[in-house]
């Protein structure tokens, strides 16, 4: 007995910790009821948790896509995309080239900014020379400003654009540039943008509150040119942990998510609670095929450890094998669980400029075997697979996949991943022969995929920045950039799917799948989702709301 | 006292230019930031462009001694990422870490001591078995799952706690604190628990020990024997004994929780430092990371001389300043 009350006045402490928790949690159980209750009255107010952290609140300081998504419900462009990919109009109502080098652009009447003063053609004169002189950008988008050399105000509603060559995308890339208020920001600063002093816009929500690596607050900007949009206040959390951000949307703390984990989708697709979307992105996961030298690189040698005599990868018959040994269908419903589709070019068909007679290349390792015969390598021979780790959906797991099929048809293949930080700076250098990589392209024009990514390498002309395989095909070069000059849309999407027909059958680089952009809410909401992967408020409506305009 | 005082001041000093060189020489090493923050579809004269605006076209040396010069007058550069002054996005992140350090300290102490004390004076006993098998618990069970299973019970399926993020904040002497609200609290009591989880063990442990070797001096024998009540001879004669390694492993532990508690802060979206951290280096954002390890080892530094301090309150023999000081 006296045993039994000792142990009880020593576990004393361990009691009064349950009862304090115990106190506690029920305290706040009482909090978390007195919100319910109050729900209703506040159900315009959502909170959504985004991927990635938000890097500022300047529109023209850091080209990145989660900045620019966040960014369009403050500010608007002169163009923009619809949930589809398709360029429609947004600040300007229409746009026409009055010849090779001259665009027109007529503007959209009775456009407020957030402080009340009109949108004319003065602030988008003013936003395209702030472009590219803002200090310190990491990434400017001067890339899209920079063939206009000259810029005409003819009327507050009228401005033409003169580019130095003939320039097809200058109304998609106009579509990246968002507009500012002259007014308010002449004098601006990034630093003004983040206070939210400059963060000025016409867009369908007005600033609020921006903290670095914690949240972005909007509210509703009711006197919209579009309409009124069904929320009033909206709470961006920059949930960067996969696991956080489900657990987040399980527990009502946020009532969207994007990018779902691959892992939770099927999870989520039972749950009654919540509703998923999804949509093929413009992001392609891709093979960049070390073509630069005429030496085998470092990192491909024979199975016995010695260098081989020649680069095989200038060889078409090898980079075919290559392709026709990767089993795409079982990397879409394996490592992506079915959210992927297997690629055939470098944008999936329903984009601007894809061929539809390219297929997903057939799995056939028997083939690819022999093709590997005829090319001299009868027994194969020895790489290293190299891909980032931190940067694309699932990407260490599909390197290691694509190493399990190279097994089979009797290379033998190491893989090496990395973080980002610092795959990309070696991918650039051309250390590597086998790179596992990814392209979203936002002109959602397979034209500007194929410039820079397999295009001839050339700093001069600004072809093929980023093809790091250094595959280099005349003939093709020719038909793209004439492709790149049509100005007739009819006549430029022949040219460029001719175009990406002559480079994919010649294997200029492997395509492995287009990534499906996933986005999880709660059931009383529905999210039309993007082609952009942009998490826009505008693409979210209650359930059985209109699909635009105001609810109120 | 106040000579030790100075003498500290100039080790730390140098302490801090070593660790702001190595931190300098490991980012440079890693990879290029261009790569990673400039569009990939940008071509050479915009990523060239952006090398400039970072003052990455400079030679390495060129780039530190400029560092050294610029950080001499307090200014350690702008975020590549945020261009915020790399100092002033620390400090705004550091009060959320402190606070949440502090709360999983305090949990650490008041819970770990008196616990480590019970299961010292009855090894034996069921309770203090109990404690120990929680103690073994407490340490072997990684931090991401404990954090993962604690929002799977109290959010997701009790729905008594938020699931992420800072609550409710009110500005306490010019900082914000958010412990003194209900929703701050709420927020902040999983992630405090989580992180205090570790530490706690670790107290129970050291104290047990240090308990049980006390027990068998002389001087409890003593004490007891003089008929000194059970109380006062735990109280005074064997915690105050076994206080010495304790305050040091607090001391420690307070020091590594704010600089490391990144997988906690990650896993509940907490606004503070480690994540700042984590991110940084994920973006090569080198101002920042350097800034923060600088702040880091300036706070390991106090810490340790405020250990030092409170030792010589504990202990008499020990006396700073002393050249060949005694009880270390």
């Amino acid at each position: 007995m006296i045993r039994l009350q000792r142990l009880f006045s020593a576990a004393a402490p361990l009691l009064a910790v349950t009862l304090v928790t115990l106190i506690f949690s029920s305290v706040t159980t009482a909090q978390t009821t007195a919100d319910k209750a109050e729900k209703p009255a506040r159900a315009r107010d959502i909170s959504i948790g985004l991927q990635a952290a938000i890097t500022s609140m300047d529109p023209h300081y850091h080209n990145i896509g989660p900045n620019n998504s966040i960014l369009r419900h403050i500010f608007e462009a002169l163009t923009t995309y619809d949930e589809n990919g398709k360029l429609t109009p947004a600040l300007a109502v229409s746009w026409r080239p009055i010849n090779d080098t001259t665009w027109e652009f007529k503007l959209r009447k009775n456009v407020r900014f957030h402080d009340g003063s009109p949108f004319t053609a003065d602030d988008v004169a003013f936003s395209l020379k702030r472009v590219p002189n803002v200090p310190n950008s990491p990434s400017s988008f001067a890339t899209f400003t920079k063939p206009i050399i000259d810029v005409t105000v003819v009327d507050p509603y009228t401005i033409v654009f003169k580019t130095a060559s003939p320039h097809v995308l200058l109304p998609s890339d106009m579509s990246q540039v968002l507009i500012v208020a002259k007014a308010v920001g002449e004098k601006a600063t990034t630093d003004d943008y983040n206070a939210g002093r400059a963060a000025v816009g016409t867009g369908a929500y007005k600033f609020v509150e921006y903290t670095a690596n914690q949240r972005v607050v909007v509210k509703a900007n009711y006197g919209y040119w579009r309409g009124e949009e069904p929320w009033d206040k909206i709470t961006f959390k920059m949930l960067v942990n996969p696991a956080a951000r489900v657990a987040a949307l399980l527990s009502g703390d946020v009532e969207m998510i994007e990018t779902v984990p691959t892992a939770d989708i099927a999870k989520l697709e039972k749950d009654k609670k919540f509703a998923l979307s999804d949509k093929v992105s413009n992001r392609v996961i891709y093979v960049h095929l070390n073509q630069h030298q005429n030496k085998a690189p470092v990192f491909m040698i024979d199975k016995s450890g010695k260098p081989l005599e020649k680069n095989p990868l200038q060889d078409v018959r090898v980079r075919r094998a290559l392709s026709m040994a990767i089993n795409r269908d079982a990397i879409v419903s394996r490592v992506m669980e079915g959210r992927a589709v297997a690629a055939s070019q470098l944008l999936a068909d329903q984009f601007f400029g894809t061929s539809k007679k390219l297929k997903p290349t057939k799995y056939d390792p028997e083939g690819a075997k022999k093709l590997l015969a005829e090319a001299g390598y009868p027994n194969g021979f020895a790489m290293t697979i190299h891909g980032p780790n931190n940067r694309y959906i699932n990407d260490a797991a599909i390197a290691q996949t694509i190493a399990q099929f190279y097994a089979k048809i009797g290379i033998d293949v190491k893989v090496e991943t990395m973080p980002s930080s610092v795959y990309f700076t070696r991918a650039s250098k051309l250390e590597f022969s086998y790179m596992v990589l990814g392209w979203g392209t936002e002109s959602n024009e397979q034209g500007s995929a194929l410039r820079s990514l397999l295009a001839t390498y050339d700093v001069a002309k600004g072809m093929g920045v980023t093809n790091r395989g250094r595959y280099s095909n005349l003939a093709f070069d020719k038909a793209l950039s004439e492709a790149l000059v049509t100005m007739d849309d009819k006549k430029r999407e022949g040219m460029i799917q001719a175009a990406a027909e002559m480079v994919m059958g010649d294997v200029g680089l492997i395509p492995l799948h287009y990534e499906v952009s996933t986005w999880a809410t709660t059931k009383a909401l529905k999210y039309s989702a993007r082609t952009d992967q942009y998490t826009l408020a505008m693409s979210l409506k209650p359930v059985g709301a209109p699909s635009s305009g105001a609810v109120r | 006292m106040f000579s030790y005082a100075i003498r500290r001041l100039f080790q730390s000093g140098f302490v801090l230019i070593a660790m702001s060189f190595l931190v300098f020489v490991g980012v440079y090493a890693i990879g290029n930031p261009v790569d990673l923050l400039v569009n990939p579809a940008a071509d050479e004269a915009e990523k060239l462009r952006a090398t400039i605006a970072m003052g990455l076209d400079k030679p390495f040396y060129a780039q530190y001694l400029s560092f050294l010069g610029a950080a001499s007058t307090g200014d350690f550069g702008r975020s590549f990422v945020f261009n915020i002054p790399s100092l002033e996005l620390i400090l705004q992140k550091l009060p959320a870490t402190i606070e949440l350090a502090l709360f999983a300290m305090i949990i650490a102490v008041t819970l770990g001591i008196p616990l480590g004390l019970i299961a010292g004076l009855k090894p034996d006993s069921f309770i203090g078995r109990f404690i120990m098998a929680l103690s073994i618990v407490g340490f072997s069970l990684p931090t991401f799952w404990v954090g993962l299973v604690l929002i799977m019970v109290f959010s997701v399926h009790l729905g008594w706690l938020p699931s992420n993020g800072r609550g409710e904040t009110v500005m306490l002497l010019g900082v914000p604190v958010s412990f003194l609200t209900w929703d701050g609290l709420a927020h902040l009591f999983m992630p405090a628990l989580n992180l205090a989880l570790f530490k706690l063990s670790l107290l129970i442990r050291l104290t047990r020990a240090g308990t049980r070797e006390a027990l068998l001096q002389d001087y409890v024998k003593f004490a007891r024997a003089k008929g000194l009540s059970n109380t006062r001879v735990i109280g005074v004669h064997v915690l105050k004994n076994i206080m010495i390694p304790i305050v040091t492993v607090i001391g420690l532990e307070f020091g590594s929780v704010i600089a490391f508690a990144i997988v906690t802060e990650s896993i509940f979206a907490w606004p503070g430092t480690g994540k700042l951290l984590i991110d940084s280096i994920n973006q090569l954002d080198r101002p920042v990371i350097v800034a923060y390890l600088l702040v880091i080892v300036a706070l390991f530094i106090f810490i340790n001389f405020l250990v030092d301090v409170v030792y010589s309150l504990l202990d008499p023999r020990v006396r700073l300043g002393a050249s060949n000081a005694s009880g270390h």
